[in-house]
């Protein structure tokens, strides 16, 4: 399956995936908007973020991984593998806010719901049809979508 | 505001910021090395500081929001034609620092641009012009000494076959090189694009005078190596690494003048490769101490020559200066099978203001001048031409090879394509477009697949142009573009200028 990939060697740490992503998952699909009053708002939060160390920087999100230990560690079936698309999906009404995946996922690419009792995961912008925002908006080609 | 000196209100730029637009995400902050960009805490919103911005125009270009514009500072000095804001701005900068002037990029000032003073030919009625998609169009070059004459033998079949023995040539798909840039002063990332971007498209790139990383030796083919002063990174496999060597003696932003990469630009890739410690001054000085005379240079050549074992073409380059034709027949005569001639508004990374913009000559004449020279003295064929500094666009380089180049070199046009806006502050190392630059988390702004695809579209899309300029002018090849000067015409040129460019006037 395609999956985002980022590239550490060339990811420049400006942030924009996670501008991007917002802006995908937002109400209002504008950035101004999403960010000004939709974070406060809603608790709209990035699916993806950017980590730092030193001189090295890499976008990170949920992997997608063919055996995703968040699944495993989910109590109410809210994390799901589809067999079709191979993508983890989550189902935010099953989601109880345990936080066990959160626990689980070895990359830490689920994230707490700032406001809510639930998660905040990447759906590799599920029905988007130019594909994963993030992967659009990095200026430097420091995330790929691809089959690996 | 309080408690600064006050020309630091002599800033040149303004930072913009819609309020309306603005979210402080904070991207401007993180992109901009100078620190014009910041988060104000008190306020909890990102603001700036109009004193530090260079004007790179980075932050514009990624602000998510289009939120940025940088402009022109609007405050005007009272005008006078001649003591112009530079001069000023000039003066309380040094009686503030005590320090010679530093520039990067090419001289900014106000010379005429022969170029814009030419115009080219085209086919009408009595001559068909050449449709360059429907019929062949030849750009292929060859750099390198050519024989006065050829011999042909024919074997008892009939079957003619060449007795000259020809000397090395450089070829190239298109007449452009990628200038030299030396590693060091632009990074690796940059050097793997134009190794890369010359593979791609048939064309060479010039290593400049910090010698040749050991992963880009696969590069070889498309790969011209530097020899300068300083001889960084010089040694045996690195001059029979590519395809042609080059004797740096001048360049045309600073003629007369050394360079000088400093300590904190040499980090371990750079300092492997230059055979320099890290953090230690790159000094090269301004003259070849083993170079004194046209019978110097030519042992030098001869020397390259034997340690290449004659398979590779030596080329010497020099700045543009007022004598340019009688040196570059020195040259040719000491045995250089290129002469690069390299005029004063090339860039640079690193110049003393003063003499980049007040010494030298402007390309186009010195490349007529020592076209005409070598031709007049019979020469010609010995050594091609290579001309560089301030080739804009392939207009440019189709003029050029009309008044007698057989090639070019594209540097700060190179810089632009991967993103420059010639801020001009190459020698700051803080480059935040991540060219001129070292440091590892500006220089990566550079992702050498990027460049290398940029890259390759320039030199295509030049290629396609100058082809559509042949056609229009009925030709199929450079080859008969080459000295041509007759489809060029000059406009608003004094019978001086005219008569060393070699043109007429337009309506002649
Ligand atoms: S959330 Fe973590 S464990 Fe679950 S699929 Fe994504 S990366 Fe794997
Ligand atoms: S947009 Fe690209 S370069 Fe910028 S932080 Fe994200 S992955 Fe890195
Ligand atoms: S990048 Fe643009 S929107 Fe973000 S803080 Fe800077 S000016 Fe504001
Ligand atoms: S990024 Fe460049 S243009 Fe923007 S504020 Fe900084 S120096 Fe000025």
């Amino acid at each position: 399956m395609k999956r985002v990939y980022p590239d550490k060697e060339y990811c420049i740490g400006c942030h924009l995936c996670e501008l991007a992503c917002i802006t995908a998952h937002s109400a209002s699909k504008d950035l101004i908007i999403a960010y000004r009053d939709e974070r406060a708002a809603s608790g709209l939060s990035p699916c993806k973020r950017v980590f730092e160390k030193g001189d090295t920087c890499v976008a990170i999100s949920c992997r997608h991984c063919d055996e995703p230990s968040c699944v495993a560690a989910c109590i109410s079936g809210g994390l799901h593998k589809d067999p079709e698309t191979g993508r983890t999906v989550y189902d935010r009404d099953k989601c109880v806010g345990c936080w066990s995946c959160l626990m689980a996922c070895p990359y830490g690419a689920i994230r707490r719901h700032p406001i809510e009792n639930k998660i905040v995961k990447c759906d590799l912008c599920e029905g988007r049809a130019e594909g994963p925002a993030c992967v659009q908006a990095c200026p430097n080609a420091a995330l790929k979508y691809e089959e690996r | 505001m309080l408690f600064q000196p006050v020309n630091k209100n002599y800033h040149e730029f303004c930072i913009d910021r819609d309020p309306d637009l603005c979210i402080s995400c904070k991207v401007c902050v993180r992109q901009c090395s100078y620190q014009a960009h910041f988060f104000d805490e008190a306020r909890q919103k990102v603001v700036h500081d109009n004193t530090k911005c260079i004007g790179c125009h980075r932050c514009e270009a990624l602000c998510p929001t289009a939120a940025l514009n940088i402009r022109n500072k609007p405050s005007d000095f009272r005008t006078n034609k001649l003591w112009r804001p530079v001069f000023l701005q000039n003066i309380y900068k040094q009686a503030d620092t005590g320090g010679v002037l530093l520039a990067g990029m090419g001289s900014p000032v106000d010379i005429p641009v022969y170029w814009d003073r030419m115009l080219l030919d085209a086919s009408q009625v009595t001559n068909p012009s050449i449709d360059p998609l429907r019929e062949p169009m030849e750009l292929k070059t060859f750099l390198g000494a050519k024989p006065r004459k050829i011999s042909v033998e024919n074997d008892k079949n009939g079957k003619p076959s060449l007795k000259t023995k020809l000397s090395p040539q450089i070829e190239l798909e298109v007449p452009i090189m990628f200038a030299a840039m030396s590693f060091g002063a632009i990074n690796f990332n940059l050097h793997q694009a134009m190794a890369r971007a010359a593979t791609e498209t048939g064309v060479v790139y010039n290593t400049g005078e910090g010698g040749l990383h050991k992963s880009l030796y696969k590069y070889g083919r498309n790969t011209i190596v530097q020899v300068a002063s300083g001889r960084f990174g010089v040694h045996l496999d690195y001059l029979k690494a590519g395809v042609g060597i080059e004797i740096k003696v001048g360049q045309g932003a600073k003629p007369g003048i050394g360079g000088h990469l400093p300590g904190e630009k040499i980090n371990d890739k750079v300092s492997e490769t230059r055979m320099v410690p890290i953090g230690s001054d790159a000094i090269s000085p301004a003259p070849h101490h083993d170079i004194y005379s046209i019978e110097d240079l030519l042992q030098l050549i001869f020397a390259l020559k034997e340690a290449s074992e004659y398979k590779v073409p030596v080329a010497v380059k020099i700045a543009a200066v007022h004598n340019v034709a009688a040196i570059a027949s020195g040259i040719v005569r000491a045995g250089a099978d290129i002469v690069t001639i390299d005029g004063m508004r090339g860039g640079t990374g690193a110049a003393p203001a003063m003499i980049r913009d007040n010494v030298g000559i402007p390309i186009e004449l010195a490349l007529a001048q020592v076209d005409q020279r070598l031709r007049d003295e019979g020469i010609r064929n010995q050594a091609s031409i290579v001309a560089a500094g301030g080739i804009r666009c392939s207009a440019d380089v189709v003029k050029a090879i009309a008044l007698g180049a057989d090639a070019v070199y594209i540097g700060t046009a190179t810089l632009i394509a991967v993103g420059c806006t010639i801020c001009g502050r190459c020698y700051t190392g803080k480059c935040p477009w991540g060219i001129a630059t070292n440091d590892p988390k500006l220089s990566k702004r550079q992702n050498p697949d990027i460049a290398a695809k940029k890259l390759t579209n320039l030199i295509h899309a030049w290629g396609h142009e100058i082809e559509e300029m042949l056609g229009g002018m009925g030709l199929n090849s450079i080859e008969s573009l080459r000295g041509n000067r007759d489809k060029l015409r000059g406009v608003g040129l004094s019978d001086t200028e005219l008569d060393i460019l070699g043109i007429k006037h337009a309506g002649r």
